[in-house]
């Protein structure tokens, strides 16, 4: 604001766009260079890898359908790495993630069969709970400068706790009743879980919803004052505070984001399957950070993108299923992730090296 | 001053000229600082005038920083009066000190090295466009302007995009006043801005001193090079052990007395005679506690040789 009173006499004298002058002792780097600079371009590279090794390996991924249940299994693991991304590009970490995803799901699917009300109550309010858990988390690693990965392993936690123990209390049961004859259900499933035939091949809506969310995340990370200060709050929190950006507003408010990624996939599932198995959701907060940092996003802050994130999603999903459809044994999935991610890592650091050098 | 206090009820006048031209900004009365048990700041006064460098020398420890801390909003001051324009302040935030136009630059230069040049020259200042649910930055006004205003201060850069990490310090440095003279600030804080930088560099940084003093911007220039203060200084406050040892205008104290002020002054007068005492040591061009002329401020004369 106080910006917009001292620019005006400067916009008035644009610089007339003459001839660049330098001071002669830099020079352009190339292009190439400065195309690998670009925090997405590592994974995109190593995303286009996998597929081609897979449509070679594995014939059946060729199929429009198997490429739909990847994109699908894709998505689900995407939207919630985009908020991820984003809170680690904002500096910090997240460990409750994945179990907040059921937490959400289970207040949405309990409150609204054991009150017998609409499910778009249970929706609001495990909206409201999500929220709630994300500003919990972003308060405390604000006001006590704790490290997020202690605060989240806590509320990670409580969270895994309570999901069985609220359970098994409310239904006597490790999962939920199932909901689909309640209230709004068909409506609800319709926006949260439903398909679309694109060329006699079934999609589901998350794969929208997650290029959707993935547009909008760049364009708010690259163009809006908020993205900046994500940028500078993971970059620097100190000089960002002494030049004014609100710290504690873009912390806490990145936290809540990853709470309503939390919700929007606890609701897919909801939806998707009916019930909730209380037990779920531990170890894919792990998978979201790693999908984070394939896509390019530095664990130290600072530095990444939304993009790149989609990619990293998208190598989780076909690595997923194209181990099932190469037929080879899928316990070798996870062994397979963790070399991904290794050189995922090294290929970062050895591009931002020679790109950055000049 | 008086005058002052009546007209403006803490109420922040965006446009209203400086209270009277002959009036400081800032103003330090009897300041100071105390962290629990430990007084950091004691009995300081300062003033700033517009178009006048003050330059507050002292040692490691001297409570420099936890002066300009004060005077930036980053911490309160537990005793004595802090005004601007003649009215009590308090900051809370370092928005409150910005919005008073009070900018400061700091030691570690308050950018974000990974960001680019243009991106950090805005920072927490974005030009927007559009209305809200659609508001961006607007991008191409932010580089142009941040280009001109680099230019103006004679700092040409290929590449606006290249993260400012990659500047040299001397270069960050200009930066860093660039962005505190665009966005408004009357008065300026350079904190050891030549601290970690060459000869040369410390020159375009001086230099740049000057030139926003030749602007009208007061400024504070905090430092333990008295011979960086003496050539652009109006004013020469040192800090010692957290109180005032000097307060002299240019007119009243040489670079000479005020290096030897800066360097413990009546203290160093007695090292010299315990030091005449060892063989070998000539202590002849070293100053006796006679020669050091200049007024000594602040703080009662009987706290100061205590």
């Amino acid at each position: 604001m106080s910006m917009t009173r001292h620019a005006e006499p400067a916009v008035a004298t644009p610089p007339a766009p003459g001839p660049k002058e330098t001071d002669g002792r830099t020079s352009e780097r190339p292009l190439a260079l400065r195309l690998l600079a670009r925090p997405e371009v590592g994974v995109f590279l190593g995303a286009a890898a996998v597929y081609v090794f897979f449509l070679i390996a594995a014939p059946p991924v060729r199929d429009g359908g198997s490429m739909a249940t990847i994109l699908y299994q894709s998505s689900t693991i995407g939207i919630m790495a985009l908020p991820v991304a984003l809170l680690m590009i904002g500096g910090e970490f997240d460990l409750s993630a994945g179990v907040a995803v059921i937490t959400s799901a289970l207040t949405a699917s309990m409150l609204s069969y054991q009150l017998t009300l609409n499910v778009w109550v249970g929706v609001i309010a495990a909206l409201i709970v999500s929220l709630a858990v994300g500003f919990f988390n972003g308060w405390m690693v604000v006001k006590t400068g704790l490290p997020s990965f202690l605060v989240t392993l806590g509320t990670f936690l409580i969270l895994q706790g309570a999901n069985l123990a609220v359970t098994k209390l409310v239904t006597t049961n490790v999962a939920t009743d199932d909901i689909s004859n309640m209230d709004g259900f068909d409506q609800a499933r319709k926006i949260f879980a439903s398909s679309f035939d694109i060329g006699g091949v079934q999609v589901k809506i998350t794969v929208f919803y997650w290029l959707v969310f993935a547009a909008l995340a760049t364009w708010v990370l690259l163009r809006t004052r908020y993205g900046n200060w994500i940028f500078a709050v993971g970059g620097n929190k100190d000089s960002a505070r002494a030049v004014g950006v609100p710290v504690t507003f873009t912390k806490i408010s990145l936290f809540m984001l990853v709470g309503v990624g939390a919700w929007f996939v606890g609701m897919h599932q909801l939806f998707t399957f009916n019930t909730v198995q209380s037990g779920e959701g531990v170890g894919q907060e792990l998978i979201y950070i790693a999908a984070a940092v394939i896509g390019g996003c530095l664990l130290t802050g600072g530095y990444g993108s939304a993009i790149g994130p989609v990619f990293g999603a998208f190598m989780f999903g076909m690595v997923n299923q194209g181990i099932v459809f190469a037929g080879w044994n899928p316990d070798w999935f996870k062994a397979f992730l963790g070399v991904m991610l290794l050189g995922a890592v090294l290929i970062n650091l050895w591009v931002r090296q020679s790109a950055t050098r000049r | 001053m008086t005058k002052n206090e009546s007209t403006t009820h803490g109420a922040i006048l965006q446009d209203t000229p400086p209270q009277g031209e002959d009036g400081p900004i800032v103003e330090l009365r009897n300041a100071g600082k105390s962290y629990g048990n430990i007084r950091a700041l004691h009995g300081v006064s300062l003033s700033v005038y517009p178009g006048k460098v003050t330059c507050v020398l002292g040692d490691n420890g001297a409570g420099k920083s936890t002066l300009i801390k004060i005077i930036s909003g980053l911490h309160q001051h537990t005793e004595g009066d802090f005004l601007v324009d003649g009215t009590a302040v308090r900051f809370s935030t370092p928005r409150d000190a910005l919005d008073k136009g009070i900018a400061t630059v700091y030691q570690d230069l308050a950018t974000v090295p990974l960001m680019p040049v243009w991106r950090n020259f805005f920072l927490g200042s974005e030009m927007t466009k559009g209305p809200w649910p659609v508001r961006r930055l607007d991008i191409a006004r932010m580089k142009a302007t941040a280009d001109q205003e680099l230019r103006n201060m004679g700092i040409v850069l290929d590449n606006l995009e290249q993260p400012i990490g990659t500047l040299s310090g001397g270069q960050r440095q200009c930066v860093a006043i660039a962005r505190a003279v665009y966005f408004g600030a009357r008065v300026l804080i350079l904190d050891e801005p030549t601290a970690a930088l060459g000869v040369k560099q410390s020159g375009v940084v001086l230099k740049y001193i000057a030139a926003a003093r030749d602007r009208g911007l007061g400024v504070i220039f905090i430092t333990h090079n008295p011979h960086h203060a003496y050539m652009v200084g109006d004013h020469f406050s040192v800090l010692r052990l957290g109180t005032m040892e000097l307060s002299a205008d240019r007119s009243e104290v040489s670079l000479e007395e005020l290096t030897n002020h800066m360097a413990g002054g009546a203290e160093l007068a007695a090292l010299k005679h315990e030091l005449s005492q060892v063989r070998g040591v000539d202590v002849e061009e070293l100053p006796e506690a006679e020669d050091l002329t200049a007024p000594v401020a602040g703080a009662p004369a009987s706290e100061g040789k205590s």
